[in-house]
């Protein structure tokens, strides 16, 4: 490719397609028009929607401030481009380049990026999943639907799962005055992503917000009523609760299904690539032409020990969608690596939780500032020695302090004294992540190993 | 001999163009000279300290003063307010900053900066409508001076027959900010301790009255409020109200009197801003970090001894923060010596950033815009009489003392 003209004339007549209409598609489609791409860009995205924003749907559409029809992303700027919306594309022919879809089409690619994020993980057993008043949250029909259903004023909500998404829609339905009963199978709130000394934190806003808090248990079963609609839910501890609302918050499932049998790597972890966003083969072999980005993507990172790395964040989307976009029109020695420390975001309960880095790896945590009785805080996450990660309660100001400790593997606990250092920040505390091999509800990071093919996997745990 | 770096930036013949000094700095990004504050000029770096939270804005964590010539005497008579929060670190700081941010700013004061639109309009054209005579108009005198008090009395709830009162405080204690080395240093402390003093005890009964019966304005809801974090007691309501002021008066007034000296030394910008007011914005933005008023941040110390590039700044040493010299380095800002206010990804440390980034940030913008737009609009044909004008003494405050123009007219 080098010097023989290809890019230049892939630059100016080549065919570009995107599966994935949402945001880290429209980022990578805007980049491309944006660096001088003028061939042909085709966008295939299985919802009839122009792209939008999601943390929205569990935030302010609940709260009914804003209606999920108004979630459309900000556009940065104007792309030419064919959009082929409500298709699914349902399968991959790498050797031929092209994508087929539901309706039996074809659109031939020269490079294709695969941004097909993920949904969110049905109830399991099929027959509950579908009583009326039974909801999942991924998109702006999801939120729309259920947020018609909180205006009719059901007597009690119950979220299944208390990730961020789950914590989340139990904080909008509390501001809307519903009563709320949170299941979760974790010994607290968001304990996956930030562990047990963060969680009880967690846990005691959720309280203080009237939130009818249950942990340690599992909904074994959803019962509906003649008219199917569902009426209650059985959990493991014997008890009932009976609600005529139900949000399973379960975590979400890589979008992937479609590329089964394509030879690409992709498989229920998403799909491998490297730094630069270039897809692997099964056979751990790195495409030209296909590339990766958002939340399907996991990719080595050079913070983690290069193992692969998948996250469910909306920076990270955003990001990882113009690297790639740009990666795919220039030469090799052009390219940039994908390797922004992680961020995520949360507000629930009043409270703006922000996290840098990977909390999930740590072992230890360390209270450096603030207290967390007063549920404003930093805890500062240690994994063998170093600084892996940071979250903030109300006091996201000071992260980019942490994130610089983190990108230069700063020693675990930190020496030195700061501003607002309370008895809880003495010395580091065990951070209590659950066993590993017991699934929470919804990591929204996830640590994949070193290999890039799914089936020769090895979790490497993050203790 | 040269002089040290640090004190040719305190230097007032260098007062109308720092900047050429600012990058002499930056080729050492921390600036010690033996004894003296450490002195930071470089953005990223500059950046990462105002992050840092073994950083404190705190005086009472300096090892010793000495050596700084920008550092207050401590104050001693009974009278003296406690510091307000610009001077305090976490939690104080932060328990106060939320508690004045209440009846502020988003989320329980959405509307209140947003809400002033009219006023601020009201009073720009009237100081406008008030110029008198186009062939010589200082601008200082005749409207950034005024322009920001009138503000802050609106904002906090002074009554209108209050505020000229209210002006002649506020021109007494910003004057002793700004040292004049040929007045007699004694009197001018008393006369600044005085009007301290007077406007202290003045806020106080303003505040009584305000409990007793209390208006939508700023110090009626600080007086009655009874928040998550309880109220302020009289003492943090009286140093809180007092740094509104103090912090908010020199600061707009040289945003503006400035911005009008770089607009008019750019007619093309001064032009488009002229037919297209929205300008006013990226226009603002752009003057906060080419001329920022602040132009150093010297109230800092450490907690520890910490090591930037390489140097290591022990416990207790002061800091300066030169925002100015970040905001013109050139490796965050491309041709950082061009005024340039398409200029994309602008974010300069005009107004500080981390916990103590401005509080009056939202309105200072919209200030500024308002003063800027319509100055563009109704003077005709200005011109600078006097290029560059006189400086005031203050290299932190920096700012023109008086801003000689003329015009051909003024258009209704
Ligand atoms: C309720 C909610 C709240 C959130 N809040 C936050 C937050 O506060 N902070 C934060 O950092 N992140 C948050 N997130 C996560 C963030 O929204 C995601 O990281 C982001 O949307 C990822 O973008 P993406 O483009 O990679 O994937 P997605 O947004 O999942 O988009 C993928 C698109 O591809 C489509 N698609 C899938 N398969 C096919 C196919 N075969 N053919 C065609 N199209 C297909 C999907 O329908 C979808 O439209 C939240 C997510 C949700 C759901
Ligand atoms: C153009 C005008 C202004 C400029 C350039 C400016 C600049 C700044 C800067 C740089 C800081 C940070 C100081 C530090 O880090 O120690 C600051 C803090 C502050 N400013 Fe402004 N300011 C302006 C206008 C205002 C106005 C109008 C108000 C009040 C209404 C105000 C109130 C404050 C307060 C209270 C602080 C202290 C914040 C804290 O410590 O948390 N400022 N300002």
């Amino acid at each position: 490719m080098l010097g023989d003209g290809s890019l230049e004339r892939l630059k100016r007549e080549g065919r570009i397609v995107v599966v994935g209409a949402s945001l880290a598609g429209l980022r990578a489609a805007e980049t491309l028009r944006a660096e001088g791409f003028a061939g042909s860009l085709t966008l295939i995205g299985d919802e009839p929607h122009e792209p939008y924003d999601r943390p929205p749907l569990s935030k302010q559409v609940l709260l009914g401030r804003a209606a999920a029809d108004r979630t459309a992303l900000p556009r940065l700027r104007s792309v030419d481009a064919t959009w082929r919306l409500g298709v699914p594309a349902t399968g991959l022919d790498m050797a031929a380049g092209r994508v087929r879809l539901a309706d039996d089409d074809e659109v031939p690619y020269d490079r294709l990026l695969i941004a097909t994020g993920v949904r969110a993980r049905a109830w399991p057993r099929e027959a509950e999943a579908e009583l009326d008043g039974v909801f999942v949250l991924r998109t702006r029909d999801d939120s729309a639907a259920l947020a018609r259903r909180l205006e009719e004023g059901p007597k009690r909500v119950l979220v299944i799962g208390a990730g961020f998404t789950g914590s989340e829609i139990a904080s909008a339905c509390r501001e809307r005055g519903l009563a709320v009963t949170v299941a979760e199978r974790g010994a607290a709130p968001l304990v996956g992503a930030l562990g047990g000394v963060v969680g009880a934190v967690a846990a005691e806003m959720q309280r203080e917000h009237g939130v009818d808090l249950r942990c340690g248990v599992m909904v074994t079963a959803l019962e509906g009523d003649a008219s199917g609609r569902v009426r209650a839910a059985h959990l493991s501890d014997g008890s009932t609760v009976e609600t005529d609302v139900v949000i399973v918050s379960l975590g979400a499932i890589r979008n992937t299904e479609w590329l089964a049998g394509s030879g690409l790597g992709a498989g229920p972890r998403g799909i491998a690539c490297d730094a630069g966003c270039r897809a692997f083969d099964i056979r751990g072999i790195v495409t030209d032409d296909i590339y990766a980005a958002g939340d399907v993507a996991r990719s080595p990172h050079p913070l983690f020990g290069y193992q692969f790395l998948s996250l469910e964040h909306w920076g990270n989307a955003a990001s990882q969608a113009r690297i790639a976009a740009h990666n795919m029109i220039s030469e090799s020695t052009d390219r940039i690596p994908h390797m922004e420390v992680p961020a995520f975001w949360s507000s629930q309960f009043g409270v703006n939780i922000k996290s840098v880095g990977v909390p999930s790896l740590g072992t230890e945590v360390l209270i450096s500032q603030g207290a967390l009785r007063d549920h404003r805080f930093i805890g500062v996450y240690g994994y063998q020695g170093r600084v892996i990660g940071a979250v903030a309660f109300d006091q996201a100001r000071w992260l980019p302090f942490y994130q610089e400790l983190i990108e230069t593997t700063a020693a675990f606990p930190p020496p030195f004294p700061t501003v607002d250092r309370c008895s809880d920040g003495q010395r580091p505390l065990d951070a209590d992540f659950p066993d590993p091999s017991v699934p929470t509800h919804g990591p929204t990071v996830t640590l994949g190993g070193y290999s890039p093919a799914d089936r020769r996997m090895t979790f490497t745990p993050a203790h | 001999m040269t002089q040290s770096l640090l004190h040719q930036i305190l230097d007032y013949a260098n007062r109308a163009n720092p900047y050429p000094i600012y990058e002499q700095l930056r080729k050492t990004p921390v600036h010690h000279d033996d004894g003296g504050p450490y002195v930071i000029s470089t953005y990223y770096e500059i950046r990462s300290l105002l992050h840092d939270p073994r950083i404190s804005s705190d005086a009472r964590n300096l090892a010793s003063t000495a050596g700084d010539p920008l550092a207050e005497p401590a104050q001693e008579e009974e009278s003296a307010l406690p510091p307000g929060f610009l001077r305090l670190d976490p939690p104080e700081h932060d328990r106060l900053r939320r508690m004045t941010n209440r009846p502020f700013g988003p989320p329980h004061s959405p509307h209140r900066v947003d809400g002033m639109r009219g006023e601020l309009h009201d009073i720009v054209s009237g100081l406008v409508d008030g110029i008198g005579d186009p062939g010589r108009i200082d601008l200082v005198e005749q409207f950034s001076y005024p322009f920001p008090v009138t503000v802050i009395c609106r904002l906090l709830g002074v009554p209108r027959e209050d505020e000229s009162r209210f002006h002649t405080w506020a021109d007494t204690i910003a004057a002793s900010l700004d040292p004049d080395p040929d007045a007699d240093p004694t009197e001018r402390g008393k006369g600044a301790n005085d009007a301290r003093m007077q406007l202290g005890m003045y806020l106080a009964g303003l505040i009584e009255e305000r409990r007793k019966n209390p208006g939508d304005d700023m110090l009626s809801q600080l007086a009655t409020a009874k928040g998550e974090d309880g109220s302020m007691t009289t003492m943090e309501l009286l140093s809180t109200a007092a740094l509104l002021l103090i912090a908010g008066h020199e600061t707009t007034v040289n945003l503006i009197t400035n911005g009008m000296l770089t607009l008019l030394r750019h007619p093309d910008v001064l032009q488009r801003l002229r037919e297209d007011p929205r300008l006013a914005v990226p226009v603002v933005e752009e003057l906060l970090r080419f001329e920022p008023p602040v132009q150093l941040v010297p109230q800092r110390t450490t907690l520890a001894d910490i090591e930037v590039r390489g140097v290591t700044i022990p416990k207790g040493a002061s800091l300066w923060l030169v925002l100015a010299s970040g905001n013109r380095d050139p490796q965050r800002f491309e041709d950082p010596d061009r005024f340039d206010p398409d200029r994309p990804d602008n974010q300069h440390l005009g107004l500080g950033s981390g916990i103590h980034s401005c509080f009056g940030a939202p309105l200072a913008r919209l200030e500024a815009q308002f003063a800027l737009a319509e100055l563009a609009r109704r003077l005709e044909n200005p011109r600078l009489l006097e290029d560059p004008p006189p400086y005031r003494q203050n290299a932190v405050l920096r700012g023109p003392r008086h801003l000689h123009i003329s015009c051909d007219g003024i258009r209704p």
